[in-house]
């Protein structure tokens, strides 16, 4: 039957017809569905991992105890599973195990733009590459395939545009994989030094075959049209050709990245009077095909920079670039902002106030950069916050310790700034850490983590308990507060600050979007009371605005957090007395 | 066919993602190939959204680009004004008149611009704006505006009414049928 799928549920469907058992992924934009998608199929046990190390390394134990399993994450996360990934590479597998990594080309919900090719082909694993929902559904099955037959972890790419838009698929039934059961062999899964380098030449020669695979394999696939321009291309890249072109140039189009075949792409080169690659980020295709020797037009015309689009792929290549008309003034931008009600804002007001130096971490706080709240001074990667401030403090001592603040969420927290919390109390700096507990992982839309208590059904789970952890690291100063009150953190964060120890403020309250949170009634601001100070304004809120020199709340958004309410020097906000 | 572009455009957190839904569905329907791209993460927080919705006999790129767009679709009237470059230049606008402050005006380093129907008529594009807000709230709710917002565009397709409830019914759940059947209706009609 065909269905409308997401590029990522496609994914998860492929898992589910493959017979992959086991999934265990850290949420990420834009992979998280793929996990999330997977839950409904009972024959797979899916889990948020706390982070994506841990989530590849779950699942590679799966494969070696012979199941078929699947780990998920975005490019950045992969960085994170970098080590067992490489390693990996060297093992090799038991039952298949495939590796979803979704790039963010346009980086809409990212700290970088970084091409994850790369890892494939420095971990030397072959990457498969869909380019719509329908073939998200069957790569992903041809990857086991590909994991068992050549002895090797799969990677397989999606990015945004795939991940995210749904398209026609047609899916089929489960099979289930023949059994693997586990074997011990030392030599295999054991990697010290002269076991991996027995490993090594395994490795070099799977790729060899895995090339001579690729010269022959449906998914690199030929389209002959006109000859005068040959396109190599792969992924959304290839919708955006077809798109553009039609049939009237010729086109490679690549389903496997890495390795990349050497005699198709000589015997398409020599069919087209003029050779082009169109790939986003990076020019890897490109690099390989000046490699083999042929004179091809890529990045000279084509940008590194952000994601493509059919209009820009025409421009570059002597399309019909398409055009309209804009509005004849400046327009102005919209960017995201914290919604209404939520709790990181209280916290973020309170920083700024007390001029604190903010050392930020990934999640929707670190929103907390952008005006007027702008108490953000530093976003790296996962847990940076946390490592970061101990170095910062080291460096400046008490110029710093007094005015420094890390701040990172619960989920962020549990990912990776475990480890850096432990530095601050095994080298003794002077760190006041701020964990923003707000009891989900927000940003990427609402997944459990280790501290909620909840599982990815939704089912009870374990939960660590925070300030316990911290006091266990040798934290004697833990405190909770809520970031509604912002008396209350005020007091927090300057006790904290000038304490002669390290400390951990748990800002505490849930996400405002949260299905379960109860609000207030909307306020609504008394015009006769309102003089017009704007100090409600400070805390960027996007519920208040300001209307014939007075403050005005859009009770269509206003979840009366009160926070704006405690700012007031005159009383103005009043209860609407209805539910919103 | 040639390939029909339709856009969905609004503030992050407004529901676009069930128009989308269902005109997804309802082209499906009609038997048209069909790519809908969405964006998730961080513009969802109260960030200028957009939806492709695209249908044809073969559709390739999942994205719309400037000067493509058909109809622009969209729940705020600056969001109207800041996509109208993708729209074609015989192009439709359906849009709500409902206006959100962004944060560089309510922060009052940038002003909300005036006079918005007429200036993107005055750029050539056929404008059909209405207050779907208050519509939406006759039907019984303020989110139901994606609803009303479906009822307008209904107006500029040639889709049977069957086929426009059969979607309805299909992505809507059973207990908020009524209301959105409602907020459907109010935009047709008016």
């Amino acid at each position: 039957m065909k269905q409308l799928m997401l590029g990522n549920a496609a994914v998860a469907r492929g898992l589910y017809e493959a017979g992959c058992s086991l999934i265990s992924s850290y949420p990420g934009t834009p992979s998280t569905e793929i996990t999330e998608e997977a839950v409904q199929y009972d024959e797979i046990y899916c889990e948020w991992a706390p982070n994506e190390k841990v989530a590849m390394e779950a699942a590679f134990g799966a494969s070696l105890a012979g199941k078929r399993s699947f780990c998920g994450m975005k490019h950045v996360g992969l960085n994170v599973a970098a080590d067992p990934l490489y390693t990996m590479s060297y093992t090799g597998v038991n039952a298949g195990i495939v590796i979803g990594v979704a790039d963010d080309a346009g980086m809409h919900s990212s700290q970088n733009e970084q091409d994850s090719r790369h890892h494939a082909i420095a971990a030397k694993l072959p990457m498969l590459e869909p380019s719509d929902s329908a073939e998200a559904l069957q790569f992903t099955k041809l990857a086991y395939e590909l994991s068992e037959e050549f002895d090797t972890p799969v990677l397989l790419k999606m990015c945004t545009r795939v991940s995210h838009s749904q398209a026609l698929v047609e899916t089929g039934d489960r099979v289930e994989p023949p059994a693997k059961p586990y074997e011990k062999n030392i030599a295999k899964y054991v990697m010290m030094p002269g076991n991996a380098k027995q490993r090594h030449p395994v490795v070099e020669e799977r790729t060899r075959k895995l090339v001579a695979w690729a010269e022959t394999a449906p998914v690199n696939r030929v389209e002959m049209g006109g000859t005068a321009l040959g396109i190599i291309t792969a992924s959304t890249s290839y919708q955006y050709v077809k798109e553009v072109f039609g049939d009237s140039v010729s086109v490679l189009k690549l389903g496997m990245t890495n390795p990349l075949p050497v005699e198709l792409i000589k015997n398409f080169a020599s069919k087209v009077d003029r050779l082009a690659v169109v790939e986003e980020l990076d020019p890897i295709i490109e690099d390989h095909c000046r490699k083999l020797g042929l004179e091809v037009l890529g990045k000279d015309v084509l940008p590194m920079i952000d994601e493509f689009s059919q209009n820009l792929v025409a421009a570059a290549l002597g399309g019909e670039v398409h055009t309209g008309k804009a509005l004849n003034q400046a327009v102005p931008g919209r960017p995201p902002v914290m919604c209404a009600g939520c709790p990181h804002r209280g916290l973020f007001y309170t920083l700024n106030k007390n001029k604190c130096t903010v050392l930020g971490d990934i999640g929707c706080y670190t929103l907390g950069a952008v005006a007027p709240l702008a108490a953000m001074e530093m976003t790296l990667c996962m847990g940076a916050s946390v490592s970061a401030i101990h170095g910062f403090n080291k460096a400046l001592g008490g110029e710093s310790e007094g005015r420094t603040v890390a701040v990172i969420g619960d989920s962020t927290f549990m990912h990776s700034g475990m480890t850096g919390l432990a530095n601050i109390a095994y080298n003794q700096s002077n760190s006041t850490v701020i964990i923003l507990d707000n009891s989900i992982t927000g940003m990427t839309g609402h997944q459990q983590n280790p501290t909620t208590g909840y599982n990815i059904k939704g089912d009870p789970a374990g939960k660590i308990d925070l300030e316990a952890l911290c006091r266990a690291m040798g934290f004697n100063r833990v405190r909770v507060v809520d970031p509604y009150d912002l008396k209350a953190c005020d007091q927090a964060v300057k006790e904290e600050l000038s304490a002669a120890e390290p400390s951990v403020i748990i800002s505490r309250r849930p996400c405002a979007l949260l299905k379960y949170v109860k609000h207030k009634p909307p306020l609504a601001v008394n015009k006769d009371k309102c003089i017009g100070c704007k100090s409600c304004m400070k805390i960027g809120c996007p519920a208040i605005s300001i209307k014939g020199g007075k403050a005005w709340v859009d009770n269509t958004l206003c979840v009366g957090c009160g926070v704006c309410e405690q700012l007031c020097p005159v009383g103005a906000f009043e209860s609407t007395g209805k539910e919103g | 066919m040639e390939t029909k572009n339709i856009m969905i455009v609004g503030v992050g957190g407004q529901g676009s993602l069930l128009a989308s839904k269902l005109l997804g569905h309802l082209l499906m329907e009609q038997g048209y190939d069909v790519k809908v791209s969405e964006v998730h993460g961080m513009s969802q927080r109260g960030g200028s959204v957009v939806t492709y919705v695209r249908y044809g006999d073969r559709v390739y790129s999942p994205v719309i680009d400037k000067g493509e767009a058909h109809c622009i679709v969209s729940f705020e009237l600056l969001e109207a004004a800041r996509w109208l470059e993708y729209l074609r230049p015989d192009g439709q606008i359906v849009t709500s008149t409902q206006q959100i402050d962004p944060m560089p005006v309510i922060t009052g380093a940038a002003e909300y611009p005036t006079d918005l129907v007429a200036k993107m008529q005055a750029a050539g594009a056929k404008v059909d704006a209405l207050d779907c807000l208050a519509l939406a709230e006759e039907a019984g709710s303020s989110k139901a505006v994606n609803l009303v917002l479906m009822g307008r565009l209904s107006h500029y397709f040639d889709f049977p009414e069957e086929a426009w409830q059969e979607a309805i019914n299909a992505c809507v759940p059973e207990k908020f049928l009524e209301l959105n059947r409602k907020a459907f209706a109010l935009g047709q009609k008016a």
